[in-house]
């Protein structure tokens, strides 16, 4: 009778690709078109600079709660760049970058943080999923919609991120299990971003690396440098290629660095130490990203300042143009459409209650109201 | 037209839509190979396949979650719950995203599925077997939520409940899956999701029910009928939420007096939310308090005692005489 070690066919790698002082493996490196590696660049530093915006425009009371994304950029943003239109994003709360690059427009981004439900409209043709807050609870859609694909013979994916924390979440489990049995083309992105909320990495599995419960379902699963945008894109691609074959599901966890807040309601200071953050701060993915480019003689310092001006008058547009629109909309209240496609007797009696309290809030203008100003011309 | 069981209509509903509609697919644990711990899904799988009749792990919100990102795509998932005790694990699913997608995707996304329960006491179940929690969803905004009663109604209404551009939670009374037949067309009919049915007219009082208390609410008609000569009018609900109150407020206006039946428990039970309604828009018509005939608000007892639980025809009667004698 054996007592023998079992081969599970399966190990875990580790990949890194750029450090942090910006060194390359050649072995390793990625085919990417130069153009598609500014694109990126750009959408990092974007990225960065927006969630600086709406940290202030929250401090100062201008919008709601909401969950930076800051040190995340390459996790996110090099996993949806091997993405196609066509294919679907299911994201967690903390993709702002990736949602953007995915054709979600900022001034809705803002909207919503600025409790707006206008702003969680997705128009026709992005296939993005709205912001899941229940941890974790996402990635079960993200097999669901992946068994569609599949029934339906066709060639997209359906990449879903979630982070450390939800990796002790049920759902999780059940939806890597659920992908694994049904073989469905759905990419698991975790951004291990070492924190959820007050607890850390070690204390939310005794696992040495998350990657491994990919073990656990029979499927790839690989662990990366998140901050390393190479990395995260050349683990993507595979995964995403493989997908599209019709070789089902991978779990790429990403080892990155939740540099700012949970939210704008955290203190991190009651948990964690300045000495911990500054360390991370060294491996920043941008930084390394942009020593990468000019090296390539891609990006010079001028253009990186060039870049950063353009995207600070971008936000500034946006943000105006955020404004604006929240002023059309603070005068206006529908707060029963969409509950069902048809409202049922008691909604339509609850709806008219609600307009006779508010009129002035529910009340359609009768004429177009005059056209104002164009405000780029007062400038 | 055939003779039915509940659960042979139930099945033929699944077999039609199937048939009719390529995009509806049938998932869940034992649902396939076995077809369904009650036969409720039986040769499905022979006819549609594997791929469309899906044996899945065991795992109540891995079902629910997996079936809203179906739905989301296009397809129209209709899952099952083997028993609604277990049904608490998709609640999180439910509430979180298919009661809200439509909305929070500015209804650029919906989730057209059904989840089917077998609810409900009187067949000597195990624990976490019997229990009726209705309540649960009903409360959910974004739900809908119904109980057939009849093999008929329950055909007519699952049809709808798998055509509805919403998630609907369809419950089954177990205890009337097969304990009589009716007679059930074999062409299509469908039932109005959010419409009431009044079942027997009467000008005496109203008696309000619902799903396997729907027969001995008759059966307290008919005695009373026949022992104190009083004509019940007789509504069945169908439909928990979107409730229709059109037909009951009306008829409390005729009769001015209610029963109303069900196995829930009575605290926040649906009756608590009709009684209102009565309360709103039929109170200067009624002659006698409104009497609740529903289950206790406690754990529901193993087997030896469920009946003493359950609300019964002869109960039904001493409410209703007692309301009546008012």
């Amino acid at each position: 009778m054996p007592r023998e070690k079992i081969d599970l066919e399966q190990d875990i790698e580790y990949l890194s690709i750029l450090n942090e002082k910006g060194e390359i493996d050649e072995d390793l490196e990625p085919d990417m078109k130069d153009d598609l590696l500014l694109d990126l660049h750009r959408a990092m530093l974007f990225g960065r600079r927006f969630d600086e915006r709406m940290l202030n425009l929250q401090r100062g009371g201008k919008m709601g709660t909401f969950a930076p994304i800051k040190g995340q950029e390459a996790a996110q943003l090099g996993a949806v760049a091997c993405l196609q239109d066509e294919d679907w994003l299911v994201p967690s709360f903390r993709e702002t970058a990736a949602e953007i690059w995915r054709g979600k427009r900022p001034e809705n981004i803002l909207l919503a943080y600025a409790g707006f439900s206008e702003g969680g409209v997705i128009p026709k043709g992005i296939n993005n999923l709205p912001a899941a807050i229940p941890v974790g609870t996402q990635t079960l859609h993200a097999a669901g919609i992946g068994y569609g694909i599949k029934f339906k013979g066709k060639k997209q994916v359906v990449m879903t991120f979630f982070g450390d924390g939800a990796t002790s979440e049920g759902d999780f489990h059940e939806a890597l299990n659920f992908a694994g049995v049904f073989n469905t083309p759905t990419i698991f992105v975790c951004q291990n971003n070492q924190w959820a909320i007050s607890i850390n990495r070690a204390h939310q599995t005794r696992s040495k690396t998350l990657a491994q419960k990919a073990i656990a379902y029979g499927i790839p699963g690989i662990q990366v440098d998140g901050n390393d945008v190479l990395a995260v894109y050349a683990a993507a691609k595979e995964a995403v290629e493989r997908a599209r074959n019709g070789e089902g599901p991978t779990f790429i966890e990403c080892v990155t660095y939740r540099m700012s807040v949970h939210t704008t309601a955290d203190d991190p200071k009651r948990y964690r130490s300045d000495e911990e953050v500054e360390k991370w701060e060294k491996r920043d993915p941008i930084s390394r990203f942009q020593k990468y480019l000019k090296k390539k003689d891609l990006l010079s310092d001028e253009e990186i300042e060039e870049i950063e001006s353009e995207i600070k008058e971008e936000i500034k547009k946006i943000v105006k143009g955020w404004e604006k629109k929240k002023k059309e909309l603070e005068g206006r209240v529908d707060m029963f459409e969409g509950t069902f496609a048809e409202l049922p007797a008691y909604l339509v009696e609850q709806k008219e209650e609600f307009e006779s309290e508010l009129p002035e809030k529910t009340e359609k203008p009768e004429e177009p109201e005059e056209p104002e100003a164009d405000e780029e011309s007062e400038e | 037209m055939a003779k039915l069981t509940m659960v042979q209509a139930i099945n033929l509903a699944l077999h039609q839509e199937m048939e009719k509609d390529e995009d509806v697919v049938v998932l869940g644990e034992d649902v396939g190979v076995d077809g369904g711990v009650f036969r409720v899904t039986d040769g499905l799988i022979d006819k549609f396949g594997e791929e469309r009749v899906m044996d899945t792990p065991l795992a109540e919100s891995g079902i629910t979650g997996f079936s809203i990102g179906m739905a989301i795509y296009g397809l129209k998932p209709v899952c099952e719950m083997q028993f609604s005790g277990f049904g608490y694990m998709a609640m999180h699913q439910l509430e979180a995203h298919a009661a809200r997608m439509r909305a929070r995707s500015g209804g650029r996304f919906h989730v057209p599925m059904v989840i089917r329960m077998p609810y409900g006491g009187g067949v000597k179940a195990l624990e976490h077997h019997s229990e009726s929690r209705e309540a649960y969803w009903a409360h959910t905004p974004g739900l809908k939520m119904v109980i057939p009663s009849t093999p008929r109604n329950a055909r007519a209404l699952l049809v709808s409940a798998i055509r509805d551009p919403d998630p609907v939670v369809f419950y089954e009374p177990k205890s009337s899956y097969r304990a009589f037949r009716e007679e059930v067309p074999e062409g299509e009919e469908t039932i109005p999701i959010g419409q009431s049915e009044i079942v027997r007219e009467g000008e005496d009082l109203t008696l309000i029910s619902y799903g396997a208390m729907m027969r001995p609410t008759l059966e307290a008609a008919e005695i009373l009928e026949e022992e104190d000569g009083v004509q019940c009018e007789v509504i069945d609900l169908m439909t928990i939420s979107p409730i229709d109150d059109s037909k009951f407020t009306e008829s409390a206006k005729k009769t001015g007096r209610v029963v109303l039946v069900h196995e829930a428990p009575r605290s926040f039970g649906p009756g608590a939310e009709i009684i209102a309604r009565l309360v709103e828009k039929s109170f200067l018509y009624l002659e006698a308090p409104i009497r609740r005939v529903t289950g206790y608000d406690v754990v529901i007892p193993l087997f030896q005692r469920e009946f003493d639980y359950l609300p019964s025809a002869e109960r039904i009667v001493r409410a209703a005489r007692e309301t009546l004698d008012f």
